[in-house]
């Protein structure tokens, strides 16, 4: 018995031996004549988020065979944040021809969006996709994508402020009014608070020096503070930092890095993972066939609470266990 | 509210050197100089940098300073030699420079938030007060100098001064340069007091330099160099108490804080001469009055 067992192990080793080989084979055989995908990317700025979203979309597409140098081209735009540099940037990639377009952050996606009618055309880091597209659940033109909100998460850090923080009657929030993700979310962010009687606050900021005057302003105002996903303000994260640690008030932020650079907690996901995630979507469209119209809009999955420590201990928070319960994936979102 | 009086009392020591510099092309040379926006910018960045790679924050600070000179000096040679528009110069210097920080940074966002910098080691206020207060004297006592006399002269009637055998030229960019020095010094030491660099930091710049001038000019009087060097670095105090105060009023929208700083500086502009036109109508009305009540 167990010598006919060997016998068969061995013959299923080979037997899987010669299939890896055939599968190279294959796959060297296949790059001679496999066609090459070209692709344009338009993104409005360079921004830690938003190139991490552009570094994750295309690792998916290298982990599905299309490779950036071998056989994917890439024509990558950037508009420097400047809307008249963004539309043509979107003109000159509706006159060419490519096999995908990806607009990343909002004012490139809707550019793009309009611009291109006649390519498959994807958005990332898109907070509200009603800004880009007509119907996100059921696209019907040739635009979807990956939007980087997911409603509840900002509900969900709303209510964990009115559970663990029941003192709280206002939330300060740091804004950039000029800046439609940033509305949309803040927005949402009232409606939340309203259910618990606590409200909203704003100091507006139009660059992010003036970010850290805006957060002074809201200190005896606010009890806590809060942040969108607003690129102008996110890159200030430092100096808001700074404010809350001063003066003791907790600071919880929208996104994952901000957490990693000083605010307490937030409910976020990693914008690589967001940027993988739009580019599954890619290789749906470059390998499978797939239309965009059969893709409907997608929202982050590995969304999770994120606490910081040492910020919590800086802002004169004490991290009770009911808090430490909310956090599903302990190991990676409690930062010491 | 006293952490806001103290944190509007930093900021505004902290841009008061920028508004120094405003003061010395805007005032002093008759130069409309928009190379702020971006030297502002260079002055960050070329800070964050080197703090960054492992340079001293004192050394990262001066070379700041530099840099922001150079670009300045760039932007004067354009005006005098490349015989460009003032106005178009510091544009073209300015649009320059956002593609030449981007190189200088290598990316639009620099933290320094956990590193040394300089005021890991002395208090902002004291210290920034000493500071912008010899840097004040310095330019007060260089503007006694003979090269200090051309450069105002440069700005006040070129002709003449060119007739007394000065080269205009040179005044010029010297003072474009030192202007842009201080800008860039400005903009390093705001980004180590609020921990990042980032590429958008001197948009608007410009504009809150002339709020800070002008303000100043208005409330305080410019009559001499060293009262006008003092009103400017006041004026930047005041800016920033004013924006501190237009962000707690609750009825104010917060969208509006670009609106009440064009309006404050409207005000200051016209002020005076509304004040100047109601002094002759009255002088007049005294005049007409003792003219017609001497006819009857």
């Amino acid at each position: 018995m167990s010598k006919h067992m060997k016998k068969f192990s061995l013959v299923i080793a080979v037997a899987l031996l010669a299939l890896m080989v055939a599968a190279c084979g294959n796959g060297k055989s296949g790059s001679g004549d496999k066609k090459t995908y070209t692709i344009a990317i338009s993104q409005i700025l360079e921004h830690p988020s938003l190139d991490a979203t552009r570094q994750g979309f295309l690792d998916a597409l290298k982990d599905a065979g299309i490779v950036e140098g071998d056989n994917l081209k890439v024509d990558y735009h950037n508009a420097q944040n400047d809307s008249s540099n963004n539309l043509s940037i979107a003109k000159e990639i509706a006159s060419k021809k490519y096999d995908l377009v990806l607009g990343i952050a909002t004012p490139s996606a809707s550019a793009v969006a309009n611009e291109v009618k006649d390519m498959p055309v994807l958005f990332a880091a898109v907070s509200d996709p009603k800004d880009v597209m007509e119907n996100p659940e059921a696209p019907e033109g040739n635009v979807t994508g990956a939007s980087d909100t997911n409603l509840m998460a900002t509900e969900q850090i709303m209510d964990f402020i009115a559970e663990f923080f029941p003192d709280t009657k206002n939330v300060g929030l740091i804004i950039n009014e000029g800046e439609p993700n940033a509305v949309f979310m803040a927005e949402n962010a009232e409606k939340a608070l309203q259910k618990h009687g606590i409200s909203l606050i704003r100091a507006a900021v139009v660059n992010s020096s003036e970010v850290k005057q805006a957060a002074q302003s809201l200190v005896g105002r606010a009890d806590v503070f809060f942040i969108t996903l607003d690129n102008t303000v996110v890159d200030a994260v430092d100096a808001i930092v700074q404010v809350a640690n001063d003066n003791d008030i907790p600071f919880f932020s929208s996104d994952r890095d901000s957490v990693e650079r000083g605010a307490f907690a937030t409910v976020g996901f990693k914008y690589y993972d967001h940027g993988y995630e739009a580019g599954l979507m890619a290789v749906e469209i470059l390998k499978n066939g797939k239309k965009p119209a059969d893709l409907p809009v997608i929202y982050p999955e590995k969304v999770d609470f994120i606490l910081n420590l040492s910020a919590a201990k800086e802002q004169g928070v004490t991290v009770t266990d009911a808090m430490k319960a909310k956090v599903q994936d302990p190991e990676n979102n409690i930062i010491e | 509210m006293a952490y806001v009086l103290t944190g509007a009392l930093e900021l505004g020591l902290l841009y008061a050197l920028m508004a120094l510099g405003v003061y010395i092309t805007f005032r002093i040379l008759d130069f409309p100089d928009l190379t702020v926006d971006g030297s502002f910018t260079t002055g960050g960045g070329i800070a964050a940098i080197m703090i960054i790679s492992g340079y001293s924050p004192w050394l990262a600070t001066v070379a700041a300073f530099a840099g922001g000179a150079v670009a300045g000096m760039l932007t004067g040679l354009l005006h005098t030699k490349g015989k460009i528009n003032g106005l178009l110069s510091g544009i073209l210097m300015m649009i320059a420079l956002h593609s030449i920080n981007l190189r200088i940074m290598g990316a639009p966002n620099l933290s320094v938030a956990r590193l040394e910098t300089v005021f890991t080691f002395v208090k902002v206020i004291p210290h920034m007060l000493i500071l912008v207060i010899v840097i004040k004297l310095l330019l007060d006592a260089f503007f006694k100098t003979d090269l200090g006399l051309a450069l105002r002269a440069t700005g006040d009637n070129p002709r003449m001064i060119e007739s007394l055998g000065a080269n205009t030229d040179m005044t010029k960019i010297i003072g474009v340069s030192m202007s842009n020095g201080l800008v860039a010094l400005s903009g390093a030491l705001i980004a180590q007091e609020q921990g990042f660099a980032n590429i958008s930091m001197g948009i608007g710049m410009i504009v809150i330099g002339l709020a800070s001038v002008i303000i100043g000019e208005a409330i305080f009087g410019a009559k001499t160099v060293f009262r006008a060097t003092l009103a400017v670095i006041l004026g930047s105090i005041v800016y920033r108490l004013v924006v501190a105060l237009a962000l707690r009023v609750p009825w104010l929208n917060a969208q509006d804080l670009k609106l009440i700083t064009a309006v404050i500086v409207i005000i200051a502009l016209v002020l005076p001469t509304f004040q100047r036109s109601w002094k002759q109508a009255s002088v007049a009305r005294r005049r007409t009055e003792e003219l017609s009540g001497g006819d009857t």
